[in-house]
């Protein structure tokens, strides 16, 4: 690996700086507009917590995966949905 | 530079892609069976589709100077219904000794059932009775992370070599238990779910380029058929040398491919 820090933020600073604006008007249109949101809302700021600050061990990126993930150990006894959510629903 | 594509699945793709594909420098794709994007209702529609795996695409990827190869299996999204499962693995051994059949795959989980777990364990044993490799779907987003869990312990229970499974879809909070014990790891390259360009070199950097491969897996969803050269890009613009990009691009899926099954 040759590529200095000063290297990759000439590659990745500009189109990062667009996703957080992008994240951040998501943000803001979820508080604007009506109705209430569902538990993919908590998961997706718990995640954003996670990314700030990660549990001992994980990396930024490994702390925003676990924030979303279903940690239960056991295989579920049949399969109702094929589709997943990307945050688990506490009500499924 | 010439790639292999290790996971495609072209029957969802028009004739234009092989072409993009080929200028873009690949000389094999692997296609593993999967969900049309609705169940099918009858094991017949299996047969057929084992068929279209067998006969046509490989026809289709030679007028591009594509070689194709195939990898059989139910798909976990149709694993469920475990009775009509079995029904269709019986109809996979009649097409195994095909010539561009690589193994059994990609099965797997998708919800993490019991009838998926059961299906998953069964197809092991069908490769290991017929001394093949395997290809295994991890499952989506939130489910990834058990899911993989579920598949790393099964394994080990099924004393199948680990050299021989590759364990697709993996991302950062699943790479290394893949990895480190001993299976081969496949980087999902997506423009919106799974894996980018960016991303997957992030985990060659830190797990290193041993036993890993990167595919577009593209399908019938939003995916990209030329993802992987992108990747091979974004290695060249993090200043890779072109032989560690020749190594994650053609390199390793060669080796395991040529080492456990008929991939020439």
């Amino acid at each position: 690996m040759n590529a200095s820090k000063k290297d990759i933020q000439d590659l990745y600073f500009m189109d990062n700086r667009f996703r957080l604006l992008d994240i951040a008007a998501f943000l803001d249109r979820m508080d604007r507009h009506e109705g209430e949101a569902d538990f993919r809302h908590e998961a997706f700021l718990n995640a954003l917590e996670a990314m700030q600050n990660p549990s001992p061990g994980l990396s930024r990126t490994q702390a925003v995966h676990h924030a979303f993930s279903d940690h239960s150990r056991e295989p579920l006894e049949t399969a109702s949905i094929q589709f997943a959510n990307g945050a688990v629903n506490p009500d499924s | 530079m010439k790639y292999i594509e290790p996971h495609g699945h072209m029957v969802s793709r028009t004739t234009d892609d092989y072409q993009k594909i080929a200028l873009a420098g690949c000389e094999a794709l692997c296609e593993p069976a999967f969900w049309a994007g609705y169940d099918r209702s009858s094991p017949q529609g299996f047969y057929d589709y084992y068929r279209q795996l067998t006969e046509y695409e490989p026809q289709r990827a030679a007028k591009f100077g594509i070689e194709h190869y195939a990898w059989l299996c139910i798909n976990p999204k149709e694993a469920e219904d475990a009775g009509f499962a079995r029904e269709v693995m019986q109809i996979i051994p009649e097409f195994l000794d095909k010539p561009n059949v690589l193994g059994i795959g990609e099965i797997g989980l998708n919800k993490n059932s019991k009838n998926e777990l059961n299906i998953f364990e069964e197809h092991v044993e069908l490769a290991q009775k017929h001394d093949l490799p395997v290809l295994i779907h991890t499952p989506h987003l939130e489910d990834k992370l058990k899911g993989t869990r579920l598949i790393l312990d099964s394994l080990k229970n099924s004393k199948i070599e680990p050299s021989r499974v590759v364990i697709d879809h993996v991302e950062e909070h699943t790479i290394e238990a893949v990895l480190d014990a001993g299976y081969w790891a496949g980087m999902t390259l997506y423009p919106q779910s799974k894996c980018s360009a960016a991303r997957a070199v992030d985990m060659i950097e830190i797990y290193g380029k041993e036993q890993v491969w990167m595919n577009s897996a593209c399908d019938w969803g939003i995916s990209d058929p030329l993802a992987v050269m992108k990747c091979a890009l974004e290695m060249k613009q993090r200043k890779y040398f072109e032989d560690c990009i020749k190594q994650v691009i053609y390199d390793n899926p060669k080796s395991f491919l040529v080492k456990w099954s008929n991939f020439k």
